[in-house]
């Protein structure tokens, strides 16, 4: 009954739409970023976000036309962090908490210069996946489309590079252009995931699903598909759990994520002790 | 220089600043087993790096298969086991078969999908080694031996012309680390792919290689066994007992 009540609003319906394209790009890139060590990354960016979704409050930038507007920062942004990383010889964490600090600074002082912080900049902080708009979810959407069929034609040198980079290079693959275009993709993700989990929650919705599947995956394609139904599942549960609840969604689809994470580590463990 | 399996000319390398290879010059004809040895800094692994493409050398040229390095692009015909993995995580969620398959990608162009042949290669290459009952085991859950014995598949599942080997059996027990020495050793009589084995174990070496590179940033000594054995300046430098270990030619 009150699923079927759920279902007939028109805003729940582009918030699970919208919620399981953007939880399916999270986890499938979660894996390949948590194996490589760059699970923070997605926080940095977020944190670039921060500062982008700032700047277009002071040009009173809304909805599409912020998302929009924010897509080229951040992608600049991704780009800074591997160039410091690889050109400045600073650690990729390093790296990641620059980028970060400079996105937090370069915000709060905006936000300071506009008159203070206001509700808009609150609700990007924790998401709102539950006031996605139709332009919105057509933009979700299309970089849903960019994103995976990029991780499908990449597919195989991601999972090389993943492995071990050199052995990935000594086979002729430019690692390279491999991590630009994995960074590249995190940052489109990060943009679209900041609607539904909120800026402070962005790498829980990367990481969390990523590492439940490592617990149980059976081989790297296993990993990849277990992410995706771990991450889409728990976005489904915890938007309907927060409609029915009027629980904040962002938290709720992150405490879910960490229910699965012990239940999957606890699998785990017991299937280790048979 | 078309019959050689790899020519190296004043080859200099090195990191920020510091030289690891002053001036090395060799070259290996195809079929040689090259036992590269050398104490710790000599410069053996970023021989190894310069030549895969892993580094950019400072000075000097490198030709692989006749093909000079600049414009080398048959990935496929070159084999590579290293130590080990550079970051290895005993959880990477990866089976046996997907490892080996991933040796294939060298032949591929964009956007480097796999066919049939490819697993009949891989399926191969694993009974050759003896290792198809464990395709699908996860490689984090396999012994140090076995798991080099699944990278040493991954390296030859294109029958490589040339096997480039970097210490890889550093981290392996004596039996096993003398069952893989035979293995590569096959791999040069029967495959007749040229070896380049980087190792520290300077008394075992002789048993299977046919020439003897020995580094310190420079060429010590380059050329077969039998001339190691005979030269006077050898024994000057190693000692008669050193030279005799190194020689195993008893």
């Amino acid at each position: 009954m009150i699923i079927t009540e759920m279902l007939s609003y028109g805003f729940m319906q582009r918030a699970l739409v919208g919620g399981s394209l953007i939880a399916i790009l999270c986890s499938v890139l979660g894996v390949f970023l948590v194996l490589r060590r760059l699970s923070l990354i997605g926080d940095g960016l977020a944190h670039v976000t921060f500062g982008s979704v700032a700047l277009a409050l002071l040009f009173r930038l809304q909805s599409v036309y912020m998302t929009l507007a924010i897509i080229p920062v951040v992608l600049a942004s991704s780009m800074g962090i591997l160039q410091l990383a690889q050109k400045a010889r600073i650690y990729g964490d390093a790296a990641i908490g620059i980028v970060s600090a400079i996105g937090i600074a370069t915000g709060v002082m905006l936000a300071s210069v506009a008159g203070g912080f206001n509700v808009d900049l609150f609700s990007y902080l924790f998401g709102n996946i539950l006031s996605i708009s139709s332009s919105e979810l057509v933009i979700a959407a299309l970089l849903f489309v960019i994103v995976i069929a990029c991780v499908v034609m990449f597919y195989n040198e991601l999972f090389a590079s993943t492995f071990d980079e050199d052995l990935a290079k000594s086979s002729g693959i430019d690692t390279e252009r491999i991590n630009t275009v994995l960074v590249l993709m995190t940052a489109l993700t990060v943009v679209l995931a900041m609607k539904v989990v909120g800026i402070m929650l962005i790498s829980a919705l990367l990481i969390i699903p990523a590492v439940s599947a490592l617990q149980i995956a059976k081989g790297f394609k296993s990993a990849i598909v277990t992410a995706a139904v771990i991450g889409v599942v728990t976005v489904i549960c915890g938007i309907s759990l927060s409609f029915v609840m009027n629980l904040p969604s962002g938290a709720t689809i992150v405490l879910i994520n960490f229910a699965v994470l012990l239940a999957t580590f606890g699998g785990r463990a017991l299937r280790g002790h048979k | 220089m078309k019959d050689k399996a790899l020519s190296v000319q004043n080859l200099c390398a090195g990191y920020h600043g510091s030289e690891a290879l002053q001036d090395v010059c060799f070259s290996v004809n195809r079929g040689d087993y090259l036992g590269i040895c050398g104490p710790n800094g000599s410069g053996k692994s970023t021989l190894v790096k310069v030549i895969l493409g892993l580094l950019a050398p400072t000075s000097g040229e490198v030709s692989l298969l006749g093909t000079p390095k600049s414009s080398f692009q048959r990935w496929d015909r070159i084999g590579y086991l290293p130590q080990g993995l550079q970051f290895f995580n005993p959880h990477f969620p990866a089976t046996v078969d997907e490892v080996i398959r991933l040796g294939r990608l060298s032949a591929k162009k964009f956007p480097r999908r796999f066919s049939r042949e490819d697993a009949a290669a891989v399926d191969r290459t694993m009974e050759w080694m003896g290792i198809s009952n464990i395709r699908g085991s996860m490689i984090g859950e396999l012994s140090g031996g076995l798991r080099q014995r699944v990278l040493l598949a991954r390296a030859l599942v294109n029958d490589p012309e040339l096997l480039v080997l970097d210490e890889p059996t550093t981290a392996l027990d004596p039996e096993t680390r003398e069952s893989f020495y035979k293995l590569t050793f096959e791999m040069n009589r029967e495959r007749k792919s040229t070896v380049l084995l980087v190792t520290h174990d300077t008394a075992t070496i002789g048993k299977y290689a046919s020439h003897l590179l020995y580094l310190d940033k420079k060429v010590i000594f380059y050329g077969d066994f039998e001339d190691f054995c005979n030269s006077s300046e050898m024994t000057g430098f190693f000692g008669e007992h050193g030279q005799h270990l190194v020689c195993h030619r008893h």
